[in-house]
C-alpha cells in the first residue's frame, strides 16, 4: 500500500463576517473612546444592537478529514464558495487553519496562480529565477533546469526580453513552465489551466499526468472543468458548504456533482413560460405555441422514472398550436448525466402537417439502445426564426441494467464495468464460419 | 479526539505539520537560511528595477544627499546659524544625511510590506521576513554609494587643511550599519504589521520619519541638547549611530557606555517585538486583506 503523504485531521477554518477592524486607526480609536464613556459605538452597523451579532462567524471549512496517498491525482470540486480555495490556501500555507492539523510528507509546492511574483521589468530568464526562488527552489536547482524550463515554455526567442513585452499567453506559459519543473513531491494546482490556448492546456495536463505517473508524485487539482477532472484525476472530493460531501473515484464524484439539485421527475406540467426562457423572435401579437405537459411513460402508460435497458421508453407532450401557427419544429434533446448530448429527435409529422389545434405527441425510445445511467430530456419548439419554447432538463429518468443475458451486454462478465459509451444498442452480429 | 490517532501516526515522520496559528512564537531561522537565494533575488530585483525605471539610475543616490546637504547648509548653517561644534558644516550635515538616509530607506521600504505584497502573499508561501531583510540589504548599496561620496568630500576637506582627524572608531562603521539594519528590520516589521491593519498609517510614515530625523542630532550637534533632557533624548536609538559616526570621522560627538547599553538593548527589544508582531500578522493578514 502506498504511503500517506497528506493527512488532514479535523480541519476547521472560521472567518468572521461583518466588521473586522475599521481599517483606519482613527475609527478604532473613536469606537474605543465612545465605548469607554459608555456611549454607543458610532461605527457599529445600524440596527445591530447586539455586538455579538455583528461578529457573526462562518465556517469555511467544517471538520475536513482526508488522507491522500503517494502518487495519486486528486480532484477537488464544489460550487463557488464551497471552501475549495480555502482548503488549498491552508495546504499552501498562505493562511492558517482555525483548528485541526495537516501533516505533510515531502516537499509541497502550490500553484494558486501562474507567474506569482513575476516582475514586468525583469526579463523572462530573471523571472524564472525569481519565481523559482519564491516557490522554494534554490539557484542551482533553477540553473540545472533552466534549459528545460525555457524549452517547455516555448518562448526561447524572447527569454531575455522584459516580461512586460510578453503577450498574456507567453506570460502564462513561462509561469507554468517554472511551476512544472519545481519537482515537488506534492503539487497543488488551482484552476490555472483555464488560461492559455488549447494546445498549451493539453501540454500542461500532460505534464501533470507525467509528474504523477513517472515520479510517483501527488497532485491536488481544483477545477470547474469536469471533463478535465474526469480524465486527469484518480480520485476526487466534493466539497459542499465547508464539508466533504463525497470522496471516491473521480468519475463518480463528478457525476454526483453534476446532478446535484437535479431531482428526478417523470412528469412536468408547464403553466407558464419560465422567466429565463421567454419566446424569442415572435411576431408581435402572435400567440406562441403552448405546452401543457411533458412526461415519461412505460409500456403500461404509467409515468415512470426507472427503466430497465430492455424497456421501451415513451416521451409524451401535450401542446396547443394556436391559430396562425403551423408546421412547428418540435425537438427532444436527450442528455446524459455526463453532460453529453446522446441524441436529438425531431417530430417530422408535425413539421409536414401541423395545423392549429391541441395535440398529444409521443416519441418512442426503443429498448436495448441506451446505456445505463441518468437521462434528461429538453424540449425545443421553434418555427422559422422564432423560438416558442426552449426548456432544459424538463424530465429525467434512469436506465438500469439488470445484467440479463438477453440485453445488449449478452454474457459479458457480470460485475465487470461496461465501458462508458454514450449508447448501448443491441446490435445484430452475424458470424459465419468459413 | 486525541486518542483517535493511532501509534503509527505518532511515530511516522512528517516533513511539515500545518497547525493553527498559536500565539506569537514560531520564527524559523533554518527555513530562512533555506530561502537565502530568494533574499538575494529580491535584492537583485529591486536594484535592477530601480536602475531600469529611472532615467538617472543610481545617480539619484548621489544627487539626493548632496541636495539635502546643501539645503541644510544654507538653512541651518547660514541662516539659522546652528553650531556644528567647529567642524566644517558641509561635512557635518553630510555625515548626518548619509547615515540617516540609510535608516530612512530601511523604514520607508519595510513599513508597507504587507499591503504592497498582498497579491504575492495571498498566492504562495515563503518566509515573509525575507522581504524586509532584502529591503535592508538593497539599501546597503545605496549607503555604500552615498558613503563613498561622503568619503570623497571628507578627503577633499582634509587635504585642504580642515581641522578634522579620523579616529580608530572608523573601523566600527560596519557595526553601525548592522545596528541600523537591525533597527530598520525591527521597526519596519513593527510598522508593516500596523499598516497591514491601519492603512492610513502609511500616509503618516513620511511625516513620522521626518519628525524622528529632527529628534536625532542630524542638523545640530548633541551638545546643543540641554543637559537635563539628555537621558530622554538618548532613548532615541538613532542618536548612538549619528554620534558614533561623527566621533569616528569628525572627532566630535559623545558616546558613553551608558548610551551604548541603552540603545543596543532598545534596538534588540524593538527587533524582537517587531518580529513577533510580523510573525503574527503574517499568519492572519491574508484573511483580513
Amino acid at each position: 500500500m502506498a504511503e500517506t503523504v497528506i493527512k488532514i485531521e479535523n480541519l476547521y477554518k472560521e472567518y468572521r463576517l461583518g466588521v473586522i477592524g475599521h481599517g483606519t486607526l482613527y475609527r478604532d480609536l473613536q469606537s474605543w473612546w465612545a465605548l469607554a464613556r459608555g456611549k454607543e459605538d458610532p461605527n457599529s452597523l445600524i440596527g445591530h444592537e447586539n455586538r455579538i451579532e455583528k461578529n457573526e462567524n462562518i465556517l469555511a471549512l467544517n471538520n475536513i478529514n482526508l488522507e491522500i496517498k503517494k502518487g495519486e491525482i486528486w480532484g477537488i470540486i464544489g460550487a463557488n464558495g464551497a471552501g475549495k480555495s480555502t482548503l488549498l490556501k491552508i495546504l499552501s500555507r498562505v493562511t492558517t487553519p482555525t483548528s485541526g492539523l495537516i501533516k505533510i510528507k515531502g516537499r509541497i509546492a502550490s500553484l494558486l496562480e501562474v507567474g506569482t511574483g513575476f516582475h514586468t521589468e525583469l526579463t523572462g530568464r530573471e523571472n524564472i529565477y525569481l519565481n523559482g526562488a519564491i516557490n522554494g527552489m534554490d539557484r542551482n536547482e533553477v540553473t540545472k533546469k533552466l534549459d528545460e524550463i525555457i524549452q517547455f515554455s516555448g518562448i526561447d526567442k524572447f527569454i531575455d526580453t522584459p516580461v512586460k513585452r510578453y503577450s498574456s499567453g507567453m506570460y502564462v506559459r513561462l509561469g507554468f513552465a517554472v511551476a512544472a519543473h519545481l519537482d515537488p513531491d506534492i503539487l497543488i494546482v488551482d484552476e490555472v489551466l483555464a488560461v492559455g490556448d488549447i494546445k498549451f492546456q493539453k501540454k500542461a495536463i500532460g505534464k501533470m499526468q507525467e509528474i504523477s505517473s513517472t515520479g510517483g508524485r501527488t497532485v491536488l487539482f481544483v477545477s470547474h472543468k469536469m471533463s478535465t477532472i474526469q480524465s486527469l484525476c484518480d480520485r476526487a472530493i466534493l466539497i459542499d458548504n465547508g464539508t466533504i460531501k463525497t470522496i471516491g473515484p473521480a468519475k463518480d464524484v463528478v457525476n454526483e456533482y453534476m446532478n446535484l439539485g437535479k431531482i428526478e421527475s417523470g412528469e412536468r406540467k408547464l403553466d407558464n413560460h419560465s422567466k429565463t426562457n421567454k419566446p424569442k423572435g415572435l411576431i408581435p401579437g402572435k400567440e406562441p405555441i403552448k405546452v401543457y405537459l411533458i412526461r415519461v411513460l412505460n409500456e403500461q402508460e404509467e409515468v415512470c422514472t426507472k427503466f430497465n435497458v430492455r424497456d421501451n421508453i415513451i416521451v409524451e407532450i401535450r401542446y396547443k398550436i394556436p391559430a396562425g401557427n403551423s408546421n412547428p419544429n418540435i425537438l427532444f434533446y436527450f442528455n446524459n448525466d455526463r453532460q453529453q448530448l446522446v441524441f436529438v429527435s425531431f417530430n417530422n409529422e408535425m413539421y409536414k402537417n401541423g395545423t392549429a389545434g391541441i395535440y398529444n405527441s409521443r416519441c418512442l425510445v426503443p429498448k436495448d439502445m441506451l446505456n445505463d445511467g441518468q437521462y434528461f430530456v429538453s424540449l425545443i419548439i421553434h418555427e422559422n426564426q422564432s423560438v416558442h419554447i426552449r426548456e432544459n432538463d424538463l424530465v429525467s429518468f434512469t436506465v438500469m441494467d439488470d445484467m440479463n443475458i438477453n440485453g445488449s451486454r449478452g454474457e459479458w462478465v457480470p460485475g465487470k464495468k461496461w465501458p462508458d459509451a454514450t449508447v448501448r444498442p443491441k446490435l445484430i452480429w452475424e458470424n459465419k464460419k468459413e | 479526539m486525541k486518542n483517535k490517532y493511532s501509534i503509527s501516526d505518532l511515530t511516522k515522520k512528517w516533513d511539515l505539520i500545518i497547525k493553527p496559528n498559536q500565539g506569537w512564537v514560531g520564527f524559523n531561522i533554518k527555513e530562512l537560511l533555506k530561502y537565502r537565494d530568494l533574499v538575494f533575488l529580491f535584492v537583485k530585483r529591486d536594484f535592477v528595477i530601480f536602475y531600469k525605471q529611472t532615467i538617472l539610475g543610481p545617480l539619484w543616490y548621489i544627487i539626493q544627499p548632496l541636495v539635502n546637504t546643501i539645503i541644510f547648509n544654507i538653512i541651518f548653517g547660514k541662516i539659522a546659524k546652528l553650531s556644528t561644534d567647529g567642524t566644517p558644516p558641509f561635512l557635518f550635515y553630510m555625515s548626518g544625511t548619509v547615515v540617516w538616509a540609510y535608516f530612512a530607506s530601511c523604514i520607508n521600504g519595510t513599513s508597507n510590506i504587507f499591503v504592497k505584497n498582498a497579491g504575492v502573499f495571498g498566492k504562495v508561501y515563503f518566509p515573509r521576513i525575507t522581504v524586509p531583510i532584502s529591503i535592508v540589504i538593497t539599501s546597503i548599496f545605496q549607503f555604500i554609494i552615498q558613503f563613498t561620496i561622503f568619503l570623497g568630500f571628507y578627503l577633499y576637506f582634509i587635504r585642504n587643511g580642515a581641522d578634522i582627524t579620523p579616529s580608530y572608531l572608523v573601523l566600527t562603521l560596519p557595526l553601525l550599519v548592522l545596528y541600523m539594519a537591525v533597527l530598520g528590520v525591527g521597526f519596519g516589521a513593527l510598522i508593516s504589521s500596523l499598516t497591514a491593519k491601519y492603512r492610513d498609517l502609511t500616509f503618516g510614515m513620511t511625516f513620522f520619519v521626518q519628525i524622528w530625523m529632527y529628534l536625532t542630532p542630524i542638523i545640530y550637534p548633541l551638545s546643543q541638547v540641554p543637559e537635563k533632557y539628555r537621558i530622554i533624548y538618548m532613548l532615541n536609538p538613532m542618536v548612538l549611530v549619528i554620534e558614533s559616526f561623527r566621533t569616528a570621522f569628525l572627532g566630535i560627538g559623545s558616546v558613553s557606555i551608558q548610551m551604548i547599553m541603552i540603545s543596543v538593548s532598545l534596538t534588540i527589544i524593538i527587533l524582537i517585538f517587531g518580529l513577533l508582531m510580523f510573525n503574527k500578522t503574517e499568519k492572519s493578514f491574508i484573511d483580513t486583506v
